[in-house]
């Protein structure tokens, strides 16, 4: 039986791909797209490592299927920084050493992104909250939340 | 190896059809349904995605009933201002399912069809007096929420029956819900148990009707015919509210798991029964 042909929009640029229909996402974006950015970790939707943005939601890629994304607007941690630079979530996980391994920090980066869109001043409370399903098993998460605090409070133009 | 099929249908009749083919699983936001996959190394022969079927996907509020579509997702659920005003405890069971991520995805009819005994949405939908609106090969029918619960893992379900939406009734002046469940740590776990306390308070404060739903403490969430008498006639007092309680523990048929043991589940279900009672009458405005 033929694969599935979809046609899809990976960070602002049309794709085409074929997949299997029990095919995830995560694994089209990985192995048919080359886009390693985003990782695996439990494959089961608990650790959050795969986040991406899907038509304007926060999904687990592994929970989703590649052939769920024909029309889809996707966007993953490879679409986060831009020619002219780091996105400032990433250039402030630098300055607070938020990463060590760095195998969560392309989920974290994608959901904290999405956060910020939705929510441009959250609290500290919100922020745990909206990363509960990320895991960080290096960083003890303080670092990441003070990150996530600190680029809010500079893309409000309030600089700490 | 033969690979499974994938349909999108815009029409439920399609979905019904593509249904009933041997080995076909129903797909609303897949986040069970793609760890199955995964765990089991089963494939379907195909998977029917129900999410483009424009009825399963919306949220209908009239002057008599509450229609929420099966496909609906918790995200989407807690970002409805007028539905959380109807029925806040069963918003906030639905957006207790899982992350961030999950609630992206997951959706109300597929945390029912899952049929876990900690479901997190199910218990306020009962207390609710949901009914399910179900279509399959055999046409349309209605089951309540409570009835089609069989035991873990099991519902009162025919292959290529779809739940199409699950319709409450719009609450009246003075009725309010509330969930609450117990987990170890304060967010991504399963209740250890999980209570809904749906009441309505009159003028005085006076409790005129009380449904009370128990999850994770039983094969199935439950309602507790009893928990909830024992609220009617009173403003809910300490008195009151222990005797509910004492309901809700003695209707609990626990097992002992990892999460906590059958003594533990039985006392935590009355306390839960208690708090739970107490927010939703405070939500109504009239309590004393």
């Amino acid at each position: 039986m033929a694969r599935n042909h979809v046609t899809t929009t990976v960070n602002g640029e049309q794709v085409e791909y074929l997949c299997d229909t029990t095919q995830s996402l995560l694994s089209v974006l990985r192995d048919e797209l080359g886009l390693t950015g985003t990782k695996e970790g439990c494959a089961t939707g608990d650790c959050g490592a795969c986040s991406v943005v899907a038509d304007g939601r926060l999904v687990c890629a592994c929970l989703m299927l590649g052939v769920e994304a024909e029309g889809q607007q996707i966007e993953t941690i490879e679409g986060v920084a831009s020619s002219a630079g780091l996105h400032p979530l990433q250039q402030k996980f630098l300055e607070h050493a938020a990463l060590q391994c760095g195998i969560c920090t392309p989920g974290i980066i994608v959901a904290a992104k999405a956060l910020l869109e939705k929510n441009p001043d959250p609290t500290e409370e919100e922020v745990r909250y909206w990363l509960a399903g990320n895991l960080c098993r290096c960083t003890g998460y303080d670092k990441i939340i003070r990150a996530v605090l600190d680029t809010a409070k500079q893309i409000q133009g309030v600089s700490s | 190896m033969s690979s499974s099929r994938y349909y999108a249908p815009t029409q439920l009749n399609e979905a019904v059809q593509q249904l009933a083919q041997q080995g076909a699983r129903a797909m609303a936001g897949g986040t069970d349904l793609l760890v199955q996959m995964r765990s089991r190394l089963e494939k379907p022969a195909a998977i029917v995605d129900l999410k483009k079927i424009d009825s399963l996907r919306r949220v209908d509020i009239t002057a008599d009933s509450v229609r929420i579509g099966s496909g609906v997702t918790g995200a989407e659920l807690g970002e409805n201002t007028a539905l959380v005003a109807c029925y806040p405890g069963v918003v906030e069971g639905a957006e207790l399912i899982g992350s961030t991520q999950i609630q992206g995805r997951a959706t109300i009819g597929g945390n029912l069809c899952n049929g876990s005994p900690a479901a997190d949405s199910v218990p306020a939908l009962i207390a609710a007096n949901g009914i399910c609106e179900i279509t399959g090969a055999s046409g349309e029918r209605q089951v309540a929420v409570a009835d089609l619960l069989l035991g873990p893992g099991r519902l009162d379900l025919q292959p290529g029956d779809i739940i199409t939406a699950i319709v409450l009734p719009k609450p009246v002046a003075g009725q309010a819900d509330a969930y609450l469940r117990f987990i170890p740590r304060t967010e991504m776990d399963l209740a250890v148990a999980g209570v809904a306390v749906n009441l309505t308070l009159d003028e005085q404060g006076v409790c005129q009707q009380a449904r009370v739903a128990i999850g994770g403490v039983a094969p199935t969430a439950l309602l507790v015919p009893d928990a909830g008498a024992a609220l009617v006639g009173t403003r809910l007092d300490a008195t009151a509210l222990t005797a509910a309680g004492e309901a809700a523990t003695a209707a609990a048929r626990p097992i002992s798991d990892k999460r906590g043991t059958v003594e533990y589940r039985r006392k935590i279900v009355a306390v839960l029964t208690r708090r739970a009672a107490v927010i939703a009458a405070q939500r109504t405005g009239r309590a004393s």
